[in-house]
């Protein structure tokens, strides 16, 4: 995938993709094959990418505005500087007048934005998200990609999306990628042309209804 | 808590309690057995008020005893538990040690530690370390293994060393399985300080028990015994509250609170 791009990865439950996620953070070291960010390979090397794992994953003795920042706290930015960066974007990601809240506080749309703003705080030019949206209900959800493509217009990184959803990726992507039931090759491509920002009413165009049944049909096999 | 949600909770145990006591007061007052067999709770309730000069002297040696104990055992528990967790070859050399020490019974090891540390409060100290690290060690171990695996891959990806997955993730995660070990520890502290009283003593409700018994005055066992269970029920509920102090991001605890 090229810079700033958003491109994702459609397959079926366990053909794994989450698994191909880990290697790209660094933290899995697979039996064989190649993973390179930027040129250089990350393999065995984690802090290269920002990892967003598909389970939110916030720890539970943080407050929200600590949680966030714990990346920068991890890569050694002061406490205080971390914060002074990190409040700013809250109002951004939806969260202002909950920095002091504990995440067992929030609901889960809410801890999921805070999940994702702790991977855009992370400073790197690559976002590895895994299923960000998966345990969210389907309201929620639809709000949810419209504020993303928004924060993700707004400084424009490469995100490797993954997720089941086919409508999802549509709706989001620059590019579709499908993937065969386990173990996962890529299929199909798709090159998602519409301009941004896009609508919620593209779910009923003519192109996206064609590129969905031919998802499903390179899903379907 | 409220008045009314601290009665509903306490109402059963008191219920409880007070059934017991009555029924034991019955029995005396009906089977009339020897004072120096089965005292009345009556009895005892004098006997309690007629060595209260004697007590606080006692009580205070083996109070801290308790504590002192404690807090040596479950900074060495805590220790042993991060080293076994960090270090693979240490669980392996360790273990086995560890729950040797279990297995000597206290009474045999108490005199051993009288002969090599003396009559004073330290050989006491030492026993109620030994009997309460080990709870603290196995509970905080499991906490700090039984993290969620894929929190610490998400540290890691960010990149932080093992020291900093220990301090960001491990560590207070284990929190509450430490708390767990430690109640458990607070139980038997003031116990194992009596025991190695009862060895050789100047002060404490283990040489209160031991004059007692040589003086058959059963009602003033009775008197101590009271008291040890009075003064571990404390330690246990102190330690109940330290572990909510020490994790205020527990909504459900404040939850529980409400009626
Ligand atoms: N290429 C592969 N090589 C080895 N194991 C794989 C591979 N693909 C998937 N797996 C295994 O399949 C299981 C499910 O994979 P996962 O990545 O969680 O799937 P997904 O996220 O797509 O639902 C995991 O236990 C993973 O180890
Ligand atoms: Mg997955």
């Amino acid at each position: 995938m090229g810079p700033a791009e958003f491109v994702s990865l459609v397959g079926p439950s366990g053909c794994g993709k989450s698994t191909l996620l880990k290697v790209l953070a660094g933290v899995l070291v697979p039996t064989a094959g190649a993973a390179e960010v930027g040129g250089e390979t990350v393999i065995g090397r984690p802090g290269r990418t920002a990892y967003m794992p598909q389970k939110d994953l916030l720890l539970p003795w943080r407050r929200t505005l600590d949680n966030a920042t714990l990346g920068a706290e991890l890569h050694g930015t002061a406490p205080a500087e971390a914060r002074t960066r990190a409040v700013p974007l809250l109002e951004r990601f939806g969260l202002a007048g909950f920095e002091r809240a504990w995440p067992e506080e929030l609901s889960g749309g809410m801890r999921q934005r805070v999940a994702l703003l702790r991977t855009f705080l992370l400073d790197r030019q690559v976002l590895l998200l895994d299923e960000p949206f998966g345990a969210l209900d389907a309201i929620t959800r639809r709000r949810m990609y419209a504020w993303l493509e928004t924060v993700w217009l707004h400084d424009r990184r490469s995100v490797l999306f993954v997720t089941h959803d086919v409508e999802e990726a549509l709706t989001l992507s620059d590019r579709v990628h499908v993937l065969s039931p386990r173990p996962g090759r890529v299929v199909d491509t798709v090159e998602v042309g519409f301009p941004r920002p896009r609508t919620a009413d593209l779910i009923g165009d003519a192109a996206f209804v064609r590129m969905r049944r031919r998802v499903l049909a390179a899903l379907g096999g | 808590m409220t008045a009314v949600g601290g009665l509903r909770r306490w109402a059963p145990a008191t219920v409880l309690l007070v059934g017991l006591v009555g029924a034991w007061e019955l029995y005396v007052i009906l089977r009339r057995p020897a004072a120096y067999v089965l005292p009345s709770p009556g009895r005892i309730g004098e006997a309690f008020v007629e060595s209260w000069p004697l007590l606080p002297t006692h009580v205070a040696t083996t109070v801290a005893e308790a504590l002192v104990g404690l807090a040596i055992g479950a900074v060495a528990g805590a220790g042993l538990a991060v080293v076994i967790t960090a270090v693979p070859l240490a669980r392996r050399v360790l273990e086995p040690v560890l729950v040797a020490s279990q297995t000597v019974p206290m009474i045999v090891l108490a005199p051993l530690l009288v002969l090599w540390f003396g009559i004073g409060m330290s050989p006491k100290i030492i026993v109620v370390a030994l009997i309460t690290f080990f709870p603290v060690a196995v509970s905080t171990t499991s906490g700090l293994t039984g993290v969620d695996p894929d929190l610490v891959d998400l540290v890691r990806s960010m990149g932080a060393r093992p020291g900093q997955v220990l301090r960001t993730v491990r560590l207070p995660a284990a929190v509450p399985a430490f708390f767990a070990g430690l109640r458990i520890a607070a139980a038997y502290a003031v116990a194992g300080a009596v025991v190695a009283e009862y060895v050789v003593a100047q002060r404490g409700l283990g040489v209160f028990l031991e004059r007692s018994r040589r003086s058959f005055q059963v009602d003033r066992i009775f008197v101590a015994v009271v008291i040890i269970a009075a003064l571990s029920a404390a330690l246990f509920a102190a330690v109940g509250l330290a572990a909510r102090v020490a994790s205020p991001w527990h909504v459900t605890n404040k939850a529980e609170e409400a009626p």
